[in-house]
């Protein structure tokens, strides 16, 4: 092998270390057993991959869906005019734009969900400000329900939907547009007939962003649900640092993986796209 | 599209844009309010800040995140940048494969890469903290520097560097002189996000963190948990404005960077 190749190998070596073997490790206590205190037994079995089939976990991986969807689709319906809107925007502006989308996305999502909580908390400001013009008695239950987790969803995804719509509105030939209206078609119709139908992939690619990181998130449902409805990704926390069955977790996690990757391949696949099209 | 749908659509953008600054804009104005529990204005105050910045355990999770960012980002910087120039210069079995390995690191949910690393670390019996943090935070980087040093590789042309061993350049000087002084814009990029990332990050350090090693994302998540203090906004306040400023930052070195490639293209063209 040349010296040249040869510079590839720290990298990709220390992925493997500590990218690969780790993740084997948590496929091998996937199919482990554990005693009551939390020890590893070490004979195969599948009861950990069973269990999802019970009604609590089923629940919890209905419920988590639900949420990805519902995110999903919220942030499409108030980002999608926003990329529209910056794309179509003059050159100045776009730049502006974007670097103003891209700013909260860079700010620690921890800082972003916690400034929710001084919003919404009892003694927060909608409260504070509802009290004190007399038009509510006591505080509202604003925080620590299920609506509350969503909106922190919605509100920390917005970008990862943004940014690609984005890219992929920016690029439409324009022409097609001018053709189309020169034919005699309304704005309206164009834009069902030609916009929407060729940002597709822009729009699958912010979905599956917005998707796959809710469906892997824990943080969000702690502070802002007050862990009273958990995602797949609280229940895969807790059975790590609470309940101790690692491998359940294990096999949890490995469900989170596999689907993961799986709606990324379906994504190439639906779009034939190169690697790097639209995703990253 | 008429002009008054253009209104309506870039009213709604800055609309959007408002309630997107309206929770960070809050938090940091409330990091000023001399209230502890109320979110009423009752004057304004650095107490907050100064009662932060006398907080030995906020200090010691600060110098953590910086130990941790810069080992983090050196390490992941060369070995990126090293496999980068690698990967798009040389030959190789089964590239696209290796490409599609490094996606997996970025695309795999967080929580899963953290809690295997706690697993592997556990079973090898490697205490956690600050060793383990560092390991963790250069592994999800690694793929975020190749990446973004490989896209910069990828646009750059490579008859430079084949003039140059024409002119009997050694491979060290072309690298030397030639492909690193070229990719140096990809490669502050590639630095600066490694850096960023690993400051920010929460996740993947929430599982690999010994109680000794508190970064400052873990500060704030106990704080949190244990109820609203004006600390954490005054805390959360400081962190804002450092993103912010390394965004700035980074938005300036791309732009003058770009604009040298401007003026290289019409040195040539003249």
């Amino acid at each position: 092998m040349k010296r040249g190749q040869l510079m590839a190998v720290p990298a990709l070596g220390w992925l493997a270390l500590f990218f690969a073997v780790p993740l084997m490790i948590v496929v091998v206590i996937s199919f482990l057993g554990r005693t009551p205190y939390g020890q590893l037994l070490f004979y195969f079995t599948v009861e950990n991959y069973r269990r999802f089939f019970e009604p609590l976990y089923l629940n919890i991986l209905f419920s988590t869906f639900g949420t990805a969807v519902a995110v999903t689709f919220i942030t499409f319906l108030l980002g999608y005019p926003l990329a529209y809107a910056i794309a179509r925007a003059r050159r100045g502006w776009q730049k502006t734009g974007l670097l103003l989308v891209m700013i909260p996305f860079w700010i620690n999502f921890l800082i972003r969900s916690y400034a929710w909580v001084i919003i919404l908390r009892s003694q927060g400001v909608v409260n504070s400000l509802l009290l004190s013009a007399g038009l509510i008695e006591s505080p509202l239950p604003l925080l620590y329900n299920d609506g509350a987790v969503l909106l922190g969803l919605v509100y920390a995804m917005i970008p990862f939907m943004v940014l690609p719509a984005y890219v992929s509105i920016e690029q439409l030939d324009q022409r097609l547009l001018e053709a189309a209206s020169d034919l005699g078609a309304s704005p309206l119709r164009s834009f069902f007939k030609i916009t929407l139908p060729l940002t597709l992939p822009g729009i699958a690619a912010g979905s599956i962003l917005v998707f796959i990181s809710t469906l892997g998130m824990f943080v969000i449902p702690d502070i802002m649900g007050g862990a009273k409805s958990p995602l797949i990704g609280n229940l895969i926390q807790n059975q790590f640092l609470s309940a101790r069955n690692w491998p359940f977790g294990s096999a949890l996690s490995i469900l989170l993986a596999f689907l993961s990757m799986l709606l990324i391949f379906l994504y190439y696949r639906a779009l034939g796209i190169r690697k790097g099209g639209g995703l990253l | 599209m008429n002009r008054r749908a253009g209104k309506l659509l870039a009213a709604y953008a800055l609309a959007v844009i408002a309630v997107l600054y309206l929770p960070i804009f809050l938090l940091a104005a409330y990091s000023f309010n001399s209230s502890r529990i109320n979110a009423a204005w009752t004057g304004f105050t650095l107490n907050w800040y100064l009662s932060l910045f006398k907080n030995v355990r906020v200090l010691e999770a600060l110098r953590n995140s910086l130990i941790i960012a810069g080992a983090t980002t050196v390490v992941s910087t060369v070995l990126g940048t090293m496999a980068a120039i690698s990967l798009s210069r040389y030959r190789f079995k089964h590239k696209a494969a290796i490409n599609n390995l490094l996606y997996l690191p970025i695309l795999i949910p967080e929580i899963v890469m953290g809690l295997s690393l706690l697993v592997m670390f556990s079973q090898l019996k490697i205490p956690l903290g600050k060793n383990t943090l560092v390991i963790s935070h250069i592994t999800f980087c690694i793929s975020f520097v190749i990446i973004t040093v490989g896209a910069r590789l990828e646009g750059m042309r490579a008859d430079l560097e084949e003039a140059a061993q024409d002119l009997y350049a050694t491979p060290w000087q072309t690298f030397r002189y030639i492909t690193l002084p070229l990719a140096m814009p990809g490669i502050v990029a590639g630095a600066l996000m490694a850096f960023t990332l690993s400051i920010d990050d929460f996740v993947i350090s929430f599982f690999v963190a010994g109680p000794e090693s508190t970064t400052l994302p873990l500060y704030i998540y106990a704080m949190v948990k244990r109820g609203v203090s004006p600390e954490i906004n005054a805390l959360s306040t400081i962190m804002i404005a450092a993103t912010v400023a390394l965004i700035l930052l980074g938005q300036f070195i791309r732009q003058r960077a770009e604009n040298k490639n401007e003026q290289g293209k019409d040195d040539l063209t003249k």
